[in-house]
């Protein structure tokens, strides 16, 4: 469980990225954050890992300070994913994905043993192993910054616009990768994203962030479809746009489920 | 073509090759002294230009550090240092080392700077202490960088280092010196084509270094 308590982030020269936040990621959940740039998702993400400091308030994982933590330790023991991915360019794949047991005291062999298989768990073949980062796609190189968090079996995983930078196709495949991961391993995940399609795809739970960290609405996502809590939110969400405005269209006597503008998306299951 | 020839000879005459004052003994000096000044520039110059790298903090009071040491021409600190010091090796180190230090430097807080920003928050995000993260990313991927710095103070360093004959009895630039003195110009050409060869011989095996130092694959292109 990771617990916002009242967190705010002043810089010195006066930007405000994040005022007054408060919120609770239970365990085991996915919970996603999601706003524009300036939205601070991002330093809010940072704080779990103490790569951003609050000015004032608390985070806690499992009701402990997280300020009270030796800053490397804490980071050795969640799972961190980026957008930049930054893998090492000087070091394999099979090394880029051993680094954190690695530093965490494993022996190389062992160490190496274990990175093989995250491979297979992230879906990348193993002759990959042996490559250097300049010489994998960007989706393959998400796929081995996803292995290199989870390679020190952490308890929460970080991931901040993980899909950011590949394109829709394997974006799209990175998703469901990720889903399937969800179920598997039962991590408690924080992730951000400033698309409320993929926090749709992704989130157990949605937090729609609008400037300064303020929470619009926090809720499973069917809720937030459902009930936007005010006109930011249905703006963000694009609740009366034609992709969401969808309506079951009587076609020869099959119920075809058209969207606002009368394009057909799918069929009702019976 | 005769003076040409004159350094030939002078050169090939193995009787020049021996003694005290023979060219052996003056190549050792030379390298003896080049190696000491870049050792001592070096233990100075790289961990300063890695802590301004890695912190990016001083940057510009570096730079302009740098750049007005550069302005200084060696012959004149030269001078003023052996006018203090006396006569002997001190006072063209010591110049020789204000020589290296600037390339020295640039080498290797623009061989940090140069590191992808991504892998180094990255990095530090999964836990890599200041110390590892200089270790075993920093330094590693700039290492072509600063080892480029090394290069060129070597090449300053070997040829400027003729310098130290002004006012010690040490290296080739005795050759040069005395040769002048004496009105020996085969001897004296003799002298400089030594020095050449030499700075010639280093850069080369200082860009083999980088070569293979340059440890990431090339770019292949995404598949």
């Amino acid at each position: 469980m990771i617990e916002f308590r009242d967190v705010s982030k002043r810089y010195p020269d006066g930007t405000v990225a994040v005022e007054s936040f408060s919120f609770v990621v239970p365990s085991h959940e996915t919970v996603v954050f999601v706003g524009s740039s300036g939205s601070g998702k991002t330093t809010l993400l940072r704080m779990v890992n103490r790569m951003v400091d609050p000015t004032s308030g608390t985070v806690l994982i499992d009701d402990q300070d997280v300020q009270q933590v030796d800053k490397v330790q804490l980071r050795r023991s969640i799972g961190y994913v980026l957008q930049g991915v930054g893998l090492l360019p000087h070091r394999t794949i099979l090394d880029n994905v051993a680094t954190v047991p690695m530093l965490r005291g494993v022996s190389r062999a062992h160490a190496r043993k274990d990175a093989l298989g995250l491979l297979d768990r992230v879906g990348l073949d193993r002759a990959l192993a042996t490559r250097y980062p300049s010489q994998l796609s960007g989706g393959q190189q998400q796929r081995v910054g996803v292995a290199r968090a989870l390679a020190a079996d952490p308890n929460i995983l970080l991931m901040d616009e993980p899909f950011g930078a590949v394109d829709p196709i394997v974006r799209a495949e990175l998703q469901v990768e990720l889903r399937r991961l969800q179920s598997e391993l039962g991590k408690t995940t924080v992730f951000v994203t400033h698309d409320v399609d993929e926090a749709f795809k992704i989130g157990d739970r949605v937090v729609i962030l609008s400037a300064g960290g303020r929470i619009e609405q926090a809720d499973t996502p069917e809720r937030i479809v459902a009930h936007p809590a005010n006109d930011f939110v249905a703006d963000f969400i694009g609740a009366r746009s034609a992709r969401r405005t969808l309506r079951v269209q009587d076609v020869d006597g099959r119920e075809v489920v058209v969207d606002g503008d009368g394009r057909p998306v799918g069929m009702l299951a019976t | 073509m005769t003076l040409v020839q004159g350094a030939l000879d002078w050169l090939g005459d193995p009787a020049n090759w021996r003694g005290l004052s023979g060219i052996q003994q003056r190549l050792v000096e030379h390298l003896a002294i080049t190696g000491a000044v870049i050792l001592v520039a070096a233990l100075i110059a790289l961990p300063l230009g890695i802590l301004v790298g890695h912190t990016r903090r001083g940057r510009g009071t570096v730079v302009a550090l740098t750049s007005g040491v550069r302005s200084i021409p060696t012959l004149g600190l030269l001078t003023i240092l052996a006018l203090n010091l006396g006569i002997g090796l001190t006072a063209p180190v010591l110049a020789l080392i204000v020589l290296a230090i600037p390339p020295l430097l640039a080498g290797a807080y623009a061989g940090i700077e140069s590191v992808s920003v991504d892998a180094v928050d990255a990095s530090r995000g999964i836990g890599m202490t200041e110390w590892q993260l200089v270790r075993a990313v920093e330094v590693p991927l700039a290492l072509p960088v600063i080892v480029g710095g090394l290069r060129s103070a070597t090449l300053q360093v070997v040829a400027t280092a003729t310098l130290a004959a002004y006012v010690a009895d040490a290296g080739l630039g005795r050759f040069l010196f005395s040769g002048l003195k004496q009105r020996q110009y085969s001897e004296m050409l003799g002298g400089a084509i030594l020095v050449a060869t030499l700075a010639l011989v280093l850069e080369t095996a200082l860009a083999l270094m980088q070569r293979v130092l340059t440890t990431v694959p090339p770019d292949t292109g995404r598949p």
